[in-house]
């Protein structure tokens, strides 16, 4: 059995520009139904099948493998070594996407949705670390991994706790997480994923130009990274919000048991359900303002 | 004008190799004169100190002369030898002082920076210092420059904040004190390689240290000088013992102890040093892990593992006493230097020194006599510290229950917030508010799908322009230095802009400090003089303010966002200022129009 390997060394070992890519496409129906822009679903698949072309070219060790990000569900649509016949690359991506798309469907339990809906983009990240682990598992000889994500859908909260674990995960397997927004808002859990990762986020102003942003940007190798430039967000939003008003605040009260945010001082935490100490004045020593009583609830 | 003159006994020579002229040097602050003993003599001086522009002189040392020679600017120059360093040097200062008062004064000879305002009188001595702690800063003397010799501020003034800096200088001569020396046979024996002689060269210092190193040596001379034997041979019987020692010779050590009495004493070991020993562990805390020390103990005749070449040699037990342990004496040895100087007596007098060790031995012994229970004291330190803490079982803490909510909540409020504040703009993506089926959803999914493959990819696949919109964009975007800052840990801001700039901001921000101090401390305005002060430093002020808008608007567009923000807080500042002044003038004024008489 292998003993799982931290890839520190594989730097040097593999140190041109020979990369896996591993693109994870936003299939979600309700969003690609709810946007009203000069980027439709089939503009967009062409762009990024042009890309992914592109990709194949620049290098002919070079891997690609895309999955797909569905509403119920996820799948690999795509997978660049695993094809015999070279010529046929579109069409077989764009049956098994048709398929994928079906499956989605019949999955669907919902009578109707609001909006544009959440995707699933836990599962489709963890598929691409599963993927990334097995080439690491294939033999000292592999290209460098990265994970491009373009993303449209909003965040879903409920899935927060398995995005940073993926986050993290591909943090420890140094797996950069790039991310194009082709939504309308910015997504926080991108961007966290892509500050973590030493990633690039990316929202385009002209998603006409998509192509060209995916070539510019998003197909630099790990290795050229190094000596380019590449944009950068501006910051990223770590700011806590309240557990009361729900506002984004710079200095609160934390209970110290659980660590809930709050505005303003609280007999109770609402969370945990610890008791706090008297309120002292501000004058006095601070951390009598987060001691609590424990008290069995 | 200043009234400080030096006079020296000196020799005045025209190069280093004549003998010189002797005679007498007299210095003021504005010229020296030397009159030579012998009045026929034509070699007299009379130079002013205006002419004078640098001064060198040779370094000490034993077989040097003292000398000090001034440099003129044509190439001319007076060399004076002195008949000690001490002397020298007193005119060497009063030299570079004179020299710098003229250096500075050459161009204002109206305007006397050292002349002291309001009846304030200052010594020589604190006008040299002050001449030389603006010639050792040079943002200190351009401040001087500035203010004092601009008028805005009076040298007083300058000084008054600067109390600490004229303070410092007078006293750091003496907090340092002369450590002991580290070497440890500092008693090299001079061998001359054609006789059989061996000279031990011996100096105050050196005695010094043995007499703190080895108690018994010391006891031996207090003893033996000048009753037994004079010092010379105590010396030389000292330097015998160190000589066999040296050639590690035990037996003949042994051997010539037993002849000589006080050759004895330096050859055994020294008893003092051991019964100190003895008393010290007697004392240390009894926590203290005693195995792991038990090598220093006198008693105990190990090496530490230090390799000597007879430690395989079992020699009888009538030669123990005159072995000596390399560890033992690096202990000895290192424990008096960190102790430092304990005596601070002149040197010269050997007796005298060893008389103030034994002292300074016999204070110790008796403190350490009256802190007397300290039997009963180990013994509470014992018991006390037998029961350690963290020694102790875990005591269970009193558990209570955690009830957590639902973390999704929190993120999805986060979540919108973060966007919130992230200011989005839409850039052209809007969502429609819909309410689909999913039917619906995948079947125009599907169709799209499908169309892309009856289709294919289009040609061109994105519009030539575009593109380029998108690149040259991109490429703004990733040169601007927003981008770059922060990036380098070495890297200032101050760094990547031009150094004109660069330098005009710093000297901005010292100057603005320095008058901003002033004028803060001057409220509240109750004499006329600070009222005039307030004026000028007003003034001063407002001529700046133009003077940063201008270095804003110098850079070029890419340093422009850094540079005003360097800048505003200075401006801030002059606002603040400004604001206060006006303010005060105002309320001046609203009391004035109350009195009647006019009293300002």
């Amino acid at each position: 059995m292998y003993l799982h390997q931290v890839p520190t060394n594989f730097f040097d070992i593999f140190p041109d520009d020979v990369s896996l890519l591993m693109v994870l496409i936003d299939t979600n129906p309700f969003f690609w139904n709810s946007i009203n822009t000069s980027l439709s679903f089939s503009k967009f698949i062409s762009n990024v099948l042009a890309f992914l072309n592109s990709i194949l070219l620049l290098n002919q060790l070079n891997q690609v493998v895309v999955i797909a990000t569905g509403y119920n569900s996820c799948d690999y649509i795509f997978d660049s070594s695993a094809l015999q016949n070279h010529n046929q690359k579109g069409e077989s991506l764009l049956q098994k996407l048709e398929e994928f798309v079906d499956k989605d469907e019949s999955l669907c339990r919902d009578d109707s949705v609001d909006g544009p809906g959440f995707s699933l983009l836990s599962g489709s990240l963890s598929m691409a670390l599963c993927y990334i682990q097995k080439v690491f598992r294939s033999g000292p000889l592999h290209p460098r991994p990265r994970i491009l994500c373009l993303h449209g859908s909003p965040d879903g909260p409920g899935q927060y706790v398995a995005i940073m674990n993926a986050i993290f995960s591909a943090q420890r397997s140094m797996v950069p997480i790039d991310s194009c927004i082709i939504g309308a808002q910015h997504s926080a859990f991108l961007q966290q994923a892509s500050y973590i990762t030493s990633g690039i986020y990316l929202k385009p102003q002209l998603l006409d130009g998509l192509f060209q942003y995916l070539t510019t940007v998003f197909a630099t190798d790990l290795h050229s990274r190094s000596f380019l430039q590449l944009p950068k967000p501006v910051g990223v939003d770590f700011r806590a919000a309240c557990f009361c008003h729900k506002n984004t605040i710079d200095m609160g009260y934390i209970c110290s048991v659980c660590l809930s945010i709050f505005c303003k001082h609280h007999k109770k935490c609402s969370t945990c359900g610890s008791v706090f100490g008297q309120a002292q004045t501000q004058d006095s020593s601070t951390p009598d303002r987060k001691r609590k009583t424990s008290v069995d609830n | 004008m200043a009234d400080g003159q030096v006079m020296k006994r000196a020799k005045y020579k025209s190069s280093v190799k004549d003998p010189g002229v002797p005679g007498v040097l007299k210095m003021t602050r504005e010229r020296f004169v030397f009159m030579p003993n012998d009045p026929n003599s034509s070699r007299k001086l009379n130079v002013e100190f205006r002419t004078i522009k640098g001064h060198k002189f040779t370094k000490e040392g034993s077989s040097r002369q003292a000398l000090l020679n001034l440099t003129q600017e044509h190439g001319g120059n007076y060399i004076l030898e002195f008949d000690s360093f001490a002397d020298r040097d007193i005119c060497r200062e009063f030299v570079a002082a004179a020299i710098a008062f003229h250096g500075e004064t050459g161009k204002a000879t109206s305007e006397k920076p050292a002349a002291p305002l309001q009846g304030e009188q200052l010594s020589t001595a604190e006008m040299e210092h002050r001449i030389k702690l603006l010639q050792e800063d040079n943002e200190l003397q351009m401040l001087h420059k500035q203010f004092v010799i601009g008028g805005i501020l009076t040298e007083a003034e300058f000084w008054a904040t600067r109390k600490k800096l004229l303070d410092q200088n007078d006293r750091r001569m003496p907090k340092q004190h002369v450590a002991l020396k580290n070497e440890m046979w500092s008693v090299k024996p001079l061998s001359d390689g054609q006789s059989n002689r061996v000279t031990f060269n011996l100096t105050p210092e050196i005695i010094l240290q043995i007499f703190a190193e080895k108690p018994a040596v010391r006891q031996a001379y207090l003893k033996c000088v000048p009753i037994k034997m004079s010092e010379k041979e105590f010396w030389t019987k000292y330097s015998r013992a160190e000589y066999l020692h040296s050639t590690k010779n035990v037996v003949a050590a042994a051997a010539e102890a037993a002849e000589d009495e006080e050759l004895a004493i330096f050859l055994k070991q020294d008893d003092m040093l051991a019964n100190e020993a003895r008393r010290k562990i007697r004392r240390v805390d009894p926590t203290l892990d005693m195995e792991a020390d038990v090598g220093d103990d006198y008693l105990h005749l190990l090496d530490h593992g230090l390799l000597r070449e007879e430690s395989k040699d079992v020699l009888d037990s009538q030669y123990e006493p005159y072995r000596r342990y390399f560890s033992q004496d690096l202990n000895q040895h290192a424990a008096v230097v960190l102790q430092g100087r304990v005596v601070d007596v002149e040197l010269g007098d050997t007796r005298s020194v060893a008389e103030a060790l034994a002292r300074t031995k016999q204070a110790e012994l008796a403190n350490e006599a009256s802190e007397g229970n300290s039997e009963i004291d180990l013994s509470h330190r014992i018991s006390r510290i037998a029961e350690m803490d963290d020694l102790q079982g875990p005591r269970d803490p009193a558990v209570a229950h955690l009830c957590i909510k639902d973390p999704g909540d929190y993120f999805d409020s986060q979540q919108a917030n973060a966007l919130k504040a992230l200011g989005d703009t839409g850039s052209g993506v809007k969502t429609l508010k819909c309410n689909v089926s999913p039917l619906e959803a995948y079947g125009s999914l599907r169709e799209l799908v499908s169309e892309i493959r009856v289709r294919g990819l289009s040609e061109p696949i994105t519009n030539p322009e575009v593109a380029f919109t998108v690149l040259s964009g991109l490429t703004q975007n990733i040169s601007s230095t927003k981008y770059h800052l922060g990036k380098n840990p070495h890297e200032s801001v101050l760094d990547s802009l031009p150094k004109v700039t660069r330098e005009d901001l710093l000297h901005h921000w010292t100057s603005i400090q320095e008058l901003l101090k002033h004028f803060w401390s001057s409220y509240p305005i109750t004499t006329k003089y600070l009222y005039t002060k307030v004026t000028r430093l007003k003034d001063a002020l407002s001529q700046v303010y133009p003077k940063l808008q201008e270095i804003k608007e110098s850079v070029q567009s890419d340093f422009r966002h850094q540079v005003s923000l360097l800048v505003h807080p200075m401006l801030q500042a002059l606002d603040a200022a400004f604001a206060h002044y006006d303010a005060d003038v105002q309320k001046r004024s609203a009391k004035n129009g109350e009195r009647t008489n006019g009293f300002v």
